[in-house]
């Protein structure tokens, strides 16, 4: 927790996530990084700019151009005491490393009965809307969230980000740590120069209100914090962001608070919205508040294409605009 | 300097990385070499572990047909390749095997009642002895090499002299987990066996189908680390060989990729019918070149071979076989509710929630 008489620094996303993992490698010998470009590059965002220079190459490596070396070489670190902290590059690149997740660092655990464990972090950078080339823009946190022993969490902003890491990094199982690029610098927030946590599992309710429920997280909260201003200033109704900030463990308790209290809820993500993190929300919801609703669950999510070339990536992402319609679609179907 | 375009790319082609194949004994018993490597005692020890290796194979297969276990992966044939590696480690060391090293898992000192629990399909025949580090068989091909690089990697971080073997088959080095295995442990020169058992089928794909390569110990070349392709049923070989490459992963030397060449006589697992695949009757000429053979041969010719001794070891074997079926069976059959454990440290609400829903469908 934050305590009153710490310092703060108003730091970017991108910066509070530098900051993290070099508290965690100044505390914590067994902490290693290791990913592409990350060493004497700082890493292709900066987010592990002077690491190399701080630490030296036994604790920040740069390593060969190999996710699933990456990820298998860490699982190996991780059941011989170490904690790695890996990094993909681009979560889109994430995909040769598949394999290695689900058939190991996930199962070692229940398949040793807990003799061998991999306590380690994978960091994604994840989701459209910098301009990058093809490939680089994908939000599959649909395809992590299905894996039985995996945690993923996704950061809004700089002090959960920051907080959120040093938790996932402290975490005896392993943790899919999505970072939405899009946010990476694009606001700052006041964040303690000191060691905090932010507990895993656990959402963030940015606005109260009780006419509708939106269900966002990582990019999607400054679009739904925009459409929630909106919708108070053109129509006054009252809306209660609540930002995820972990997907699994999922805070069963805050969403339901919150959709017994509206009885509306709009659900935003920027992946696709076939087998999205969105339908899982919706069936918990259908199988623990379903007749709190007073209209039908309305979402707002990327569509079903591959992300588009970013001359119009904008058109894919869902924004501002498209989820204040939603609000006006919640409130006044029948 | 050669002195022209042609005669450059002919010598290209008459480039053979060779790889000879390492024998210490020869398939008729005889010594390969007139130097004084050959240790009687120490053969005597590896012969034991390998006819009690074949002799719970065997047991196994029967089980099976009898269906006492599920399907399982037999070794026979294989022996010597597995007993005389997993002899060159020491305690503390990390071993990574598949399905089917369970020689090597039983020689570092698994118990024959715990591979009988994980053919029995119980999760607890994954759980070595504690202090042991044997991992459970990795059952996609070829992802273990990267574990063993990284758990060996952990070892020369802390500043320790252990060292990892990784456990495979010739099917194995098509994957790109193999290549991303040993290009890892090249670039961090960690200490790390690869240790392919070449039995010269990938389920029923022949080597020839699987690679252009003439032998598995070249794709060592690539990365610069050493390459060694040993014969696979001389248990002495394998072992000297294993003696020479953890050596060297233990004063820092880095890896080494070793070939043992050799033969399983059997099924894939006994799931499948090798005759629709291969022409058993090759197995016969196979024999000739059989691991246990070959020891017997050479200690007859050094006149330590005492029937006598054998048949000794051969009922003590059994005994221990006949025991360890007898816990296995008298095993209390597993709770279906442990599935819910160990799926993270701390259990999360949604799976709590899941568990006595469970609870509720089994008792209703």
């Amino acid at each position: 927790m934050t305590s009153s008489l710490q310092q703060t620094k108003e730091l970017t996303m991108v910066q509070a996530i530098t900051d993290g993992l070099k508290i965690m490698l100044e505390e914590d010998p067994t902490t290693m990084i290791l990913g592409e470009d990350i060493g004497v590059n700082g890493g292709v965002f900066r987010a592990t700019d002077g690491l190399l220079e701080q630490f030296g190459e036994n604790r920040v490596i740069d390593t060969p151009l190999a996710e699933s070396g990456i990820i298998g070489t860490s699982i190996g670190l991780a059941l011989n005491g170490f904690k790695p902290i890996a990094e993909m590059q681009f979560q889109g690149f994430i995909y040769p490393a598949f394999e290695q997740i689900v058939s190991h660092a996930i199962r070692i655990r229940t398949r040793t009965l807990g003799a061998f464990t991999v306590p380690m972090v994978i960091r994604a950078p994840y989701g459209a809307g910098i301009h990058a080339p093809e490939l680089h823009s994908d939000s599959m946190e649909a395809m992590f969230t299905h894996l039985p022993g995996l945690k993923v969490v996704i950061p809004s902003n700089a002090y959960d980000a920051k907080g959120l890491l040093i938790s996932a990094i402290e975490d005896p199982d392993p943790v899919l740590f999505m970072e939405p690029m899009r946010t990476y610098r694009s606001t700052r927030t006041s964040v303690p120069s000191e060691k905090y946590t932010v507990k895993i599992g656990e959402a963030s309710t940015l606005t109260t209100g009780e006419d509708v429920t939106i269900l966002a997280y990582g990019n999607m909260i400054s679009p739904a914090l925009a459409a929630a201003k909106q919708a108070k200033e053109n129509d006054n109704v009252n809306v209660e962001v609540v930002d995820l900030r972990t997907l699994y463990p999922l805070d069963e308790q805050t969403i339901l608070e919150s959709v017994e209290k509206t009885g509306r809820v709009v659900i935003v993500h920027e992946g696709h919205k076939t087998s999205g993190f969105g339908a899982e929300l919706i069936a918990f919801i259908n199988d623990k508040a379903l007749f709190s609703l007073r209209n039908p669950i309305v979402r707002v999510t990327g569509y079903d294409v591959h992300v588009p070339f970013f001359s119009i990536e904008e058109h894919y992402i869902p924004n501002a605009t498209r989820i204040y319609q939603a609000i006006d679609t919640v409130l006044n179907e029948e | 300097m050669t002195t022209s375009l042609s005669s450059y790319l002919d010598q290209l082609e008459r480039m053979d990385h060779d790889y000879p194949l390492l024998r210490m004994i020869q398939p008729d018993g005889s010594k390969a070499f007139t130097d004084d490597e050959y240790d009687v005692t120490l053969l005597l020890s590896f012969y034991k572990q390998m006819l009690r290796a074949r002799m719970f194979d065997r047991k196994a297969i029967n089980l099976q047909r009898q269906g006492r276990i599920g399907t399982y992966a037999p070794f026979e044939g294989q022996e010597a390749a597995q007993i005389g590696s997993a002899f060159a480690l020491q305690k503390g060391d990390w071993m990574f095997p598949t399905y089917r090293d369970h020689a090597a898992t039983m020689t570092y000192g698994h118990s024959m009642e715990t591979i009988f629990r994980y053919w029995k399909g119980r999760i607890d025949g994954c759980v070595p002895p504690a202090g042991l580090n044997i991992l459970p068989p990795s059952v996609p091909i070829a992802t273990q090499l990267l574990h063993a690089v990284g758990a060996s990697w952990a070892e020369r971080l802390k500043g320790n002299d252990r060292v990892a073997i990784a456990y495979f088959g010739d099917g194995a080095t098509s994957e790109g987990d193999f290549h991303e295995g040993l290009n890892f442990g090249s670039a961090f020169n960690t200490p790390t066996i690869f240790f392919c058992q070449n039995n010269h089928f990938a389920i029923s794909v022949p080597i020839h189908k699987q690679m252009k390569s003439r032998t598995i110990a070249q794709k060592a070349f690539a990365y610069d680390i050493e390459g060694i392709r040993v014969d696979g049923n001389d248990v002495l070989a394998v072992y000297k060989v294993m003696e020479y490459a953890v050596e060297k992963a233990r004063r820092g030397d880095g890896p080494t990729l070793i070939e043992a060449v050799t033969w399983r006589y059997g099924a894939h697992t006994t799931a499948d019918d090798p005759t629709k695949y291969r022409d058993q009757s090759i197995n016969e000429e196979r024999r000739n070149e059989d691991c246990l053979l070959r020891v017997e041969r050479f200690l007859s010719h050094e006149g330590a071979f005492d029937e006598q001794q054998i048949e000794e070891i051969t009922h003590e074997i059994a005994m221990e076989i006949d025991e360890a079926v007898e816990r296995f069976e008298r095993a209390e059959q597993p709770n279906p509710n442990d599935m819910f454990d160990h799926v993270f440290q701390d259990q999360t609400p949604s799976l709590r929630e899941q568990h006595q829903q469970f609870q509720k469908e089994v008792t209703s």
